[in-house]
């Protein structure tokens, strides 16, 4: 049977029917000379011959593994025990997309199942979902939960120290609402809530690295009956009291960091959770505990009515993929680290970037711009910090992200960020190299 | 099948009863009958302005989640609380302690619209 079902005469019926002789006539609106372009491939080569072309390409990359990296800006360099890939590349864990009849699929649903947990637990808050695809997208359906939350309500408030593509996302995603993104800067508990407000958005930490406490802002945002919601570091809530301890409402946190590499940006792992009150509201797949008719104890999909198979265009999102896989190594890195890895390595990026810091602060015509951090900071430089960049690359070295690449109206400002990963002698030397650079 | 001789029916199948100023709503014991066990029900805050024919929360059961109709216009000037850690009250009940909410009615004469309890009886087939 040929792969292609229809057959010539299946062709030419269904051509009659539209009035055309043949397919060809189909694509009459493409000018002729685009329509078949010589695609001057090379001659076909050896298997040996292209892995050495591949890994000459590959080896012109920035990587981690070949430089000193200090560049964070939202995809995070920490270490990956070899248990992560190990567990996550058994053929167990292969399988088709959406594994969810729980009659075959008790392993991945399992796995769903502690991963929610174990994210719950570490947000601080009651019910987390089945993920997403990155942060952004997550804080976008959490922002339309609020909106759907509270029809009446127009006014959604954003930080201004949101990270630019979040941003972007969240913009795009609200296009077809009828709703005002307005920003505020500075601490959230000073932002303008009022009776129209549908949520205050945190970020925890900011785009620059600041780190604002929440109870206030949570307080201000149900004082005027919205939603507090909070982006955050799920490995800053390792050792800082977690947003949903401090009053979020909602929590959307980027799972990159937790056993998955930064993959030239993706796939991410977008994590969303919610109290009880609002996990009726909550979009994508949810996993339950249940048992059996045998009183054993075994995983489904629950509160499936949330969803829109059930609940057709009612439904509060039409969501419904996840990260399997980014998820799958989150769960088996968090199992891994167990609470007090997650802290030692949580400890060891604030210490290590608070000692970066402190040398560059002292390191003359650079000046440490954010307050109150964790792993990440803006430094001010004395000269371009794109050139700072360029240079420091040639020595073996990523020193940040220049912020310019987003705002050019900044082009003395560089993001540095440091975790458990990079050591105390290039510190040393990262702080040595932009006081070379700078002379 | 009971009907609550006292209220009037949306087809929708709310109830809506009227008890001095305020008028109680529900659904009835027909439509707690073909929902099935019922795990949850929504309902809206306390203050909240609402339209006759207007959604005013849903109710989910094992089988499906169902929208839920104003049968009257009003403000919800209480919400029965007790739902929201025991939604099977109604099933058990859904004219007494499965009741759901009181509405300061803005037009009391849109009472006259729904039906009464022998009409609603028969478009349920009950005679």
């Amino acid at each position: 049977m040929p792969f292609i079902a229809n057959t010539d005469a299946d062709r030419k019926a269904m051509l009659d029917a539209i009035g055309k002789s043949s397919v060809e006539e189909l694509f009459a609106d493409i000018p002729e000379k685009r329509r078949f372009p010589e695609l001057k491939l090379p001659e076909g080569k050896s298997e040996q011959e292209v892995l050495r072309e591949l890994a000459d390409l590959a080896s012109r990359n920035l990587t981690p593994e070949r430089k000193a990296w200090f560049l964070g800006a939202g995809a995070y360099n920490h270490f990956i025990p070899a248990v992560v890939p190990a567990l996550a590349s058994r053929g167990e864990f292969l399988t088709a997309y959406t594994p969810y009849q729980p009659e075959v699929a008790q392993g991945t649903l399992q796995s769903i199942f502690e991963y929610q947990s174990m994210a719950a637990e570490l947000l601080g808050v009651p019910v987390v979902n089945a993920s997403h695809y990155d942060v952004a997208t997550a804080l976008a359906e959490g922002i339309i939960m609020a909106l759907k939350n509270y029809s009446d309500r127009t006014e959604v408030l954003l930080p201004r120290d949101l990270h630019p593509e979040y941003k972007k996302v969240v913009e795009l995603y609200l296009e077809p609402f009828k709703v005002e993104l307005r920003e505020y800067v500075g601490a959230p508990e000073v932002a303008p809530v009022s009776d129209k407000t549908a949520c205050l958005v945190a970020s925890y930490p900011t785009f620059t690295g600041e780190v604002y406490p929440l109870a206030k802002a949570a307080e201000a945002a149900h004082s005027v009956g919205a939603l507090f919601i909070v982006q955050a570091d799920p490995m800053m809530c390792a050792l800082f009291k977690s947003p949903g301890a401090q009053g979020a409402d909602i929590v959307a946190a980027e799972g990159q960091c937790l056993g998955n590499p930064m993959n030239f940006g993706g796939p991410f792992l977008g994590m969303l959770g919610t109290t009880t009150q609002l996990m009726r509201k909550i979009p994508g797949r949810l996993v339950g505990q249940t048992k059996d008719s045998a009183d054993r104890r075994g995983f489904v999909l629950t509160l499936s009515t949330r969803e829109q198979h059930i609940r057709r265009e009612k439904a509060v999102s039409n969501i419904c993929s996840n990260q399997g896989l980014t998820m799958l190594q989150t769960c088996i890195y968090l199992a891994a680290m167990g609470k007090n890895g997650m802290r030692t390595v949580a400890s060891l990026c604030y210490d290590k970037a608070h000692y970066a810091a402190e040398l560059i602060n002292g390191t003359p015509g650079y000046k440490v711009q954010t307050n109150s951090f964790f792993k990440e900071f803006l430094i001010s430089t004395p000269i371009a910090a794109e050139e700072i960049f360029d240079r420091l690359v040639k020595r073996g070295f990523v020193p940040g992200l220049p912020v310019s690449r987003y705002d050019a109206s900044k082009p003395n400002e560089l993001l540095v960020c440091v975790t458990e990963v990079n050591t105390k002698s290039e510190i040393d030397s990262l702080a040595q190299l932009l006081k070379e650079v700078a002379q | 099948m009971s009907i609550d001789a006292g209220a009037r029916y949306a087809e929708s199948h709310e109830y809506a009863r009227q008890e001095g100023a305020t008028v109680v709503v529900g659904i009835s014991d027909h439509a707690q009958a073909e929902l099935g066990d019922i795990v949850f029900v929504e309902l809206p805050q306390v203050g909240k302005v609402i339209g006759k024919g207007q959604n005013f929360g849903t109710v989910e059961s094992v089988k499906a989640a169902s929208d839920l109709y104003m049968p009257i216009g009003g403000k919800v000037v209480e919400v029965n609380a007790a739902l929201q850690s025991d939604p099977a009250l109604v099933n058990k009940d859904p004219y007494g302690a499965g009741w759901m909410l009181k509405v300061e009615p803005t037009n009391l004469s849109e009472m006259d619209q729904l039906l009464d309890a022998k009409s609603y009886g028969k478009t349920i087939g009950e005679e």
